[in-house]
């Protein structure tokens, strides 16, 4: 049962078997199916996959911000630091968010609020969890301004949003949520939207501040390259599944699953000539067309005749801390440890 | 390498200062204000002062406006009668504007049944011509000060509801609101601090159109009997009572109706002008 790396450190976000599903036409559709990882303190974890696989909902599961009445954690658990954050109130949930788990989105120009100062917004969080306001909380924003390196911050602490480049907004909302030194920081391709020069002083700022602060990072992109550079370790989720987790280097080196292998070929490599570029065939099925057992049978270049039963997740190479959800992993005739 | 000096954009503030028509109705309300205000001790005459031997006399040096059947002289009665119009119509405005901005936001942010039954009853109401509903709610209260501004304040609920609640469904869906909800905050807190800022504006330009509308509405009901009891000097009971003498003595309705004429035309202008410089696309040109 135990599909999830062991790790020497209690971890700060430890996921567990979760199942998230989505209401479509009345009838709720497994869109996470039981997920499991774990993001140490200090460690930076990518969520990898392509549109629609799942990672973004998987995030919103562990915010506890599903959208109401369409989506809803089905089974499983999320432990934040050791506690418990499935099934709690909306105003326990309230009271974490932003404080203990916090989140940084793609869009920074339209993620803050147009009609009011930066410096007023990045102190609304210090208003909400930690009681500051009037000059005790200005100090803080000044604080954290220069934390996240904003030029001029005293002097650009009552400017509005669009008077800020994508860039800076974009560590205006990291200040926002970093203020109370989350455990746990959730990036959902915070980097995205961003020319390739300023994402790079992005993913700088956040390393520095999770090298100082100790937060665990959770870091969600399609973008392979960001991963090499920035990541420990990699899940790989296709179709709500997770179908490989390993080392980057393991990951980067010998890709096994054939979805990692096909992922990886598709995106252009310093030492692989051009020509090898291999896009993956056909789109993620919808959730109402998701084929049953392995959900990338039907891009699958490897399929067999096993895969319409669901495979487990399996080492591989005998390493316990790389690990694939396919047959080929599994001896014929033999059955996998379960899933 | 030079680079051309570019002006630093006009915020709103500025924007505002170059609106001509905007200075030139706020000028005019603050004049009419000051004289409010200042009624006790600018009004040659006090407004209840009656005297037979002038009964409706023409606008003379003494009496700038002339006198009334009751030999009142009309000009202190209406600069005394702007204090009560324009209190009437700022309060009842003010309430309507945080009853109605209030309900509008939180009807669009919650969204769902709540949503469809709030603005359904809205709806009602909005469809009542806006004298026959204060005139039924007038009916149902009575006509005192306190009710008066009631009733004026209920006919002008609906339309800042939906003019709050139009801005609150799209703005609810954009990205700002989710970043707020990942930081923690409640409902309230994100529509009170982070949706009202962008909803305000819109408001305010509404504020000042129906300012006039309210004022416009107490001359209305005052007109037609349902003010307040005289002796209190309105715009609307002067009219009224001028009225009655139209032939004989045109003064008496001819300047409590410019003196409301004056007032819808500054608070229009206002408005206007307000709605031109918050306008961000106005800005771009």
């Amino acid at each position: 049962m135990s599909n999830v790396v062991p790790l020497k450190t209690p971890p700060a976000l430890a996921v567990k078997d979760l199942t998230t599903g989505l209401r479509i036409r009345g009838a709720w559709h497994e869109a996470v199916r039981g997920v499991s990882f774990e993001v140490a303190p200090r460690e930076t974890v990518a969520l990898v996959g392509e549109s629609g696989c799942g990672k973004s909902l998987t995030a919103m599961s562990v915010m506890g911000l599903l959208p109401a009445k369409v989506g809803k954690i089905l089974t499983g658990s999320v432990t934040v630091d050791g506690r418990e954050m499935v099934g709690l109130a909306e105003r326990e949930l309230e009271s974490l968010r932003g404080n203990l788990v916090s989140m940084i989105f793609q869009e920074p120009m339209t993620s803050l609020n147009p009609v009011l100062p930066v410096g007023f917004q990045i102190a609304e969080t210090l208003r909400r969890h930690r009681g500051l306001d009037g000059a005790a909380a200005r100090a803080e924003v000044l604080r954290l301004m220069n934390r996240v390196q904003i030029p001029a911050a005293a002097r650009r602490i009552d400017d509005y949003p669009h008077q800020f480049s994508g860039g800076m907004r974009q560590r205006v909302m990291i200040a926002m949520a970093v203020a109370c030194r989350p455990k746990v920081l959730l990036a959902d391709e915070p980097t995205t939207a961003l020319d390739v020069t300023i994402q790079a002083q992005v993913l700088n700022l956040l390393a520095e501040l999770q090298a100082e602060d100790g937060m665990a990072v959770l870091f969600i992109t399609h973008n392979l390259g960001v991963v090499a550079s920035i990541a420990q370790r990699v899940v790989v989720m296709y179709g709500g599944d997770v179908v490989e987790t390993a080392q980057v280097e393991d990951f980067f080196a010998r890709p096994s699953h054939p979805y990692s292998a096909a992922l990886l070929s598709s995106v252009p490599r310093a030492d692989r000539r051009p020509e090898a570029l291999e896009p993956i065939p056909g789109q993620v099925p919808t959730l109402l067309q998701m084929p049953a057992g392995c959900r990338f049978q039907s891009r699958c270049p490897q399929v067999m005749a096993r895969c319409v039963e669901r495979p487990p997740l399996v080492p591989v190479g005998g390493r316990a801390d790389h690990r694939m959800r396919c047959w080929l992993g599994v001896p014929a005739g033999a059955e996998g440890e379960g899933a | 390498m030079t680079v051309a000096a570019v002006s630093a954009p006009k915020g709103i503030a500025g924007r505002a200062l170059g609106n001509r028509s905007l200075m030139a109705g706020l000028v005019i309300l603050a004049l009419i204000i000051l004289l409010a205000v200042l009624a006790p001790w600018i009004s040659p005459f006090d407004p209840n002062d009656q005297d037979p031997v002038l009964s409706l006399g023409a606008p003379n040096a003494e009496h700038w406006f002339g006198t009334d059947f009751f030999g009142r002289d009309v000009l202190s009665r209406v600069i005394w009668g702007a204090r009560v119009s324009l209190f009437v119509g700022a309060v009842s405005t003010a309430i309507s504007m945080l009853v109605g901005g209030t309900i509008g936001i939180v009807s669009g942010y919650l969204g769902g049944r709540f949503d469809q039954t709030v603005m359904a009853v809205m709806d009602v109401l909005l469809s009542f011509p806006q004298l026959i509903m204060g005139l039924i709610i007038v009916a149902l209260l009575g006509a005192n000060l306190g009710d008066l501004i009631l009733a004026i304040a209920i006919t002008a609920v609906p339309p800042f509801a939906r003019v709050a609640r139009g801005p609150t469904l799209s703005l609810k869906e954009r990205d700002f609101v989710e970043a707020c909800r990942a930081l923690g905050f409640s409902n309230g807190r994100i529509m009170l601090v982070h949706i009202l800022p962008n909803v305000l504006d819109d408001l305010i330009v509404m504020g000042s159109l129906w300012l006039a509308t309210a004022i416009r509405t107490e001359a209305s009901l005052s007109f037609i009997g349902l003010g307040l009891p005289p002796p209190t000097a309105t715009w609307g009971s002067i009219i009224r009572e001028g009225f009655e003498n139209l032939l004989d003595a045109p003064w008496l309705a001819v300047f409590p109706s410019l003196a409301v004429l004056v007032v819808m035309l500054a608070l229009n202008m206002i408005g206007d002008g307000l709605r031109d410089a918050t306008d961000p696309k106005a800005a771009v040109s």
